[in-house]
């Protein structure tokens, strides 16, 4: 057992006057407070110097960074000993794209930088107003048009082309954009005093949140054309999208019924007692409040998101895990799965743990130290 | 529908309704209405496409040999066994995964969490790394991440041999073993039993000591109970405790217990990254004590143990249990992308069962009965847990 900060386990002796090297006494206080806490540093340096030793021999020292096109000779010679980071200058554009047509991938990468310029301006608190969500539509609205084309000169790609980062990045925007209104609608239904209307929500919130979301995609995947009359058909890309939306309308519906619970009563009586209709209660007084109180926990729930669209996966739908994984499938480059999941989990770690922080520094001026 | 309003108006008729009540009827009718209009026709279309492909529904498709291979399971089966027996079999699977997982996750993430609060800062540093990194990359990723691990290991016969017995190979994680009978049941049945019994005489012994205030030892009844009894049923039954070490013979190992790497990759996954999120309940629920608390019980001069056990852990385990609950049901609900490295549970099981048959709707129930099934029991348990350490007012 290790010892808890901020508890004081013993009266505290009088503050020792700090002596000599500020460096010393540094570590003094972090490292080696105890004999105890002697021991776990020194285990830890120990286990740490080998750990960073290994890697970055493996990583850095014997490692490959680049070869001829096409040819892993120099990777095969090091494997075992260094990794072949040789395999991302060759794959990064498959990787990140897919197979969309090749001269047309400054479209893709386009709509990228599209994407986290939509999500730097969406973080601004000095922009929550309605205009953005008419930005939100015309950004979407610009991306479909880039991605597609087939206006303005640019030649029409298919969505079966779509590859990569943009298509992990179309499912879990479109997903949040299109579920953030369905959750509402549910939240609200599920707090409704109309007893049809509440059994409805709560029948679709617990289906949902009762199975995985791998049943539900299979279902998109398998079923879905089950249910719909014969001849028609519609995309699997669109497919998954529905089904990521549903899940996230459920999700999403109980942090927004959270938020809906700690609006005050008094706002809802002062509410009504203006005459205002329900709808334009909930718009102008009681949503605007409600949202506001889950702010951090919607951003917690946008990052489960992000990451499990990456579930897509499982039923052959190109976004950029399934990239990655068919990256590897080249004979040649089979034995370097590692590295390119590195890559990848460094792009995924790099959306989301943005958006972990952001979500920390909402909360930080609620909780005062 | 009127439950907030203070009274009713007397002297009601019955179809007198008035304006609100009148909107409302008029938009359940509408919702109410739209959702069985799109259900009937999803319905209809499906009986269509049903027909037309010649797929009876119903669960009489159950009784028929699966036919389909299942590598790794906890209960006997062969091909030839039933649609219902590989549904069972794959319900197995995903409760081995996800109980032993859910276990497991616990203790790491409770380890972890504590380490974030420990004074050493390079131990608090490396759980905070630890944490953000599994928490911020897709567990999906991480899965397929170890499973490559797991294929990359040399073959059985250069196994890697951590511990004298203990085999890491491509193979998977072969561990010695005991050869488990009814006899070895009984012994443990007894240890269970004692377990069960200990518990009520300390509870006992608890309420003397609130009574006259003296302390009553409890461990000689542990040592009882737990120990000396089964021991002694052991001794009696004259059961054999013989461990079973894994050998390698030509090609494959003979004895021991197999962790098959589609198995052990799945648990470390789902391990790694539930304990991150289990750090983080843990850290919070403990913070979430009143620094007074400790204050108090130091001032009272109690033993650092006691003063865990009784002042702080029951009042952060009020903290930590309902978002335990979720942690534990999104284990399970995880375990489901077993099916992208091959390890056959129940989801996977039934994605076979549906391409082999076509019982889309039949296949797709049982999992979401299944699942329902696994997260009613554990909420469940966890409420009747969480009733049980909430706040008593007095």
């Amino acid at each position: 057992m290790t010892a808890i900060t901020d508890i004081p386990d013993a009266p505290r002796a009088a503050r020792r006057p700090q002596i000599g090297n500020p460096v010393l006494h540094w570590l003094r206080k972090n490292l080696f407070s105890s004999i105890p806490n002697g021991i776990i540093t020194v285990v830890l340096l120990m286990l740490l110097t080998k750990g960073i030793f290994s890697f970055v021999q493996w990583g850095i020292a014997n490692a490959v960074w680049l070869t001829p096109t096409n040819d892993s000779s120099a990777c095969r010679a090091a494997r075992g000993l260094g990794a072949c980071w040789a395999i991302i200058p060759e794959k990064y554009r498959f990787i990140l794209f897919g197979t969309y047509p090749f001269d047309e991938q400054w479209r893709p990468a386009l709509s990228v930088v599209l994407f986290i310029a939509l999500y730097y301006v969406s973080t601004r608190r000095a922009l929550w107003r309605r205009e953005l969500v008419y930005l939100w539509i015309g950004a979407l609205a610009l991306i479909s048009v880039l991605m597609w084309g087939g206006l303005f000169g640019l030649a029409f790609v298919s969505q079966d082309r779509w590859g990569g980062l943009p298509v992990t990045l179309i499912l879990a925007t479109f997903g949040l954009a299109f579920g953030f209104p369905l959750g509402i609608l549910v939240a609200l239904g599920r707090r409704s005093k109309l007893p049809a209307i509440r059994s409805l929500s709560v029948l679709y919130v617990e289906l949902i949140r009762g199975v995985p979301l791998v049943s539900l995609l299979f279902m998109a995947s398998v079923m879905f054309p089950l249910f719909m009359p014969a001849g028609f058909n519609i995309d699997k890309l669109l497919r998954a999208q529905i089904a990521i939306i549903l899940f996230a309308g459920a999700y999403l519906a109980e942090v927004i019924r959270g938020g809906l619970q700690a609006v005050p009563r008094g706002q809802y009586e002062a509410a009504d007692a203006l005459g205002l209709s329900y709808w334009r209660k909930h718009r102008l007084i009681i949503l605007p409040q409600a949202i506001r109180h889950v702010i951090p926990p919607l951003v917690n729930t946008f990052i489960a998101f992000f990451k499990d669209t990456s579930l897509v996966l499982i039923i052959g739908i190109f976004d950029l895990l399934t990239t990655a994984k068919t990256a590897i499938i080249d004979p040649a480059w089979q034995q370097f799965s590692v590295e390119v999941y590195i890559f990848v989990a460094a792009i995924y770690f790099l959306f989301c743990f943005a958006m972990s922080r952001y979500s920390r520094s909402l909360e930080a001026p609620t909780t005062p130290k | 529908m009127t439950a907030d309003r203070p009274r009713p108006p007397p002297r009601r008729r019955l179809f007198a309704l008035g304006r609100n009540e009148l909107k409302g009827l008029f938009w359940q009718v509408l919702v109410v209405g739209i959702a069985v209009a799109v259900i009937a026709f999803l319905w209809s279309n499906t009986v269509t496409n049903l027909s037309a492909r010649r797929i009876t529904t119903g669960f009489a498709f159950l009784g028929r040999e699966a036919g389909m291979p299942i590598a790794d399971s906890l209960l006997a089966y062969n091909p030839r066994d039933s649609y219902l027996w590989a549904f069972v079999v794959g319900v197995a699977n995903t409760l081995r995964v996800a109980v032993i997982g859910i276990v497991l996750a616990t203790i790491l993430g409770t380890l972890v969490g504590i380490s974030r609060l420990s004074a050493n800062w390079l131990l608090s540093r490396l759980a905070a790394v630890y944490v953000e990194t599994l928490r911020d990359i897709p567990l999906l990723l991480q899965l397929l991440f170890w499973y490559v691990l797991m294929q990359a290991l040399p073959a059985a016969r250069a196994a890697w041999r951590p511990v004298e017995g203990v085999f890491l190979s491509n193979r998977g994680l072969i561990l010695p073993a005991i050869p488990f009978g009814p006899r070895q049941l009984a012994v443990l049945g007894t240890a269970v039993l004692g377990c069960a019994l200990f518990y009520l005489v300390r509870r006992w012994l608890v309420a003397q000591q609130m009574r006259d205030g003296k302390p009553r030892p409890a461990w000689p009844f542990a040592l009882g109970l737990i120990i000396v009894v089964p021991v002694a049923v052991s001794l009696v039954l004259g059961v054999s405790w013989t461990i079973e070490w894994p050998q390698l013979r030509g090609f494959n190992f003979v004895g021991g217990m197999t962790l098959a790497p589609e198995y052990f990759a799945l648990l470390i996954a789902l391990v790694t990254y539930t304990s991150a999120f289990i750090a983080e309940i843990v850290r919070s629920g403990i913070q979430s004590v009143p620094r007074g608390q400790w204050d108090a019980a130091n001032a009272l001069g109690l033993r650092r143990s006691f003063m865990l056990r009784q002042i702080i852990l029951p009042q952060a385990l009020r903290v930590i249990v309902p978002p335990m609950t979720s942690q534990y049901l999104n284990l399970t609900k995880n375990s489901s992308l077993a099916v992208a490295i091959g390890y056959q549970d129940v989801v996977s099981i039934a994605n076979t069962t549906l391409n082999q048959t076509g019982q889309a709707i039949e296949a797709i129930a049982l999992i979401m009965a299944v699942f329902l099934t696994i997260s009613l029991s554990i909420s469940f348990f966890m409420n009747w847990y969480n009733a049980r350490i909430a706040l008593v007012e007095r």
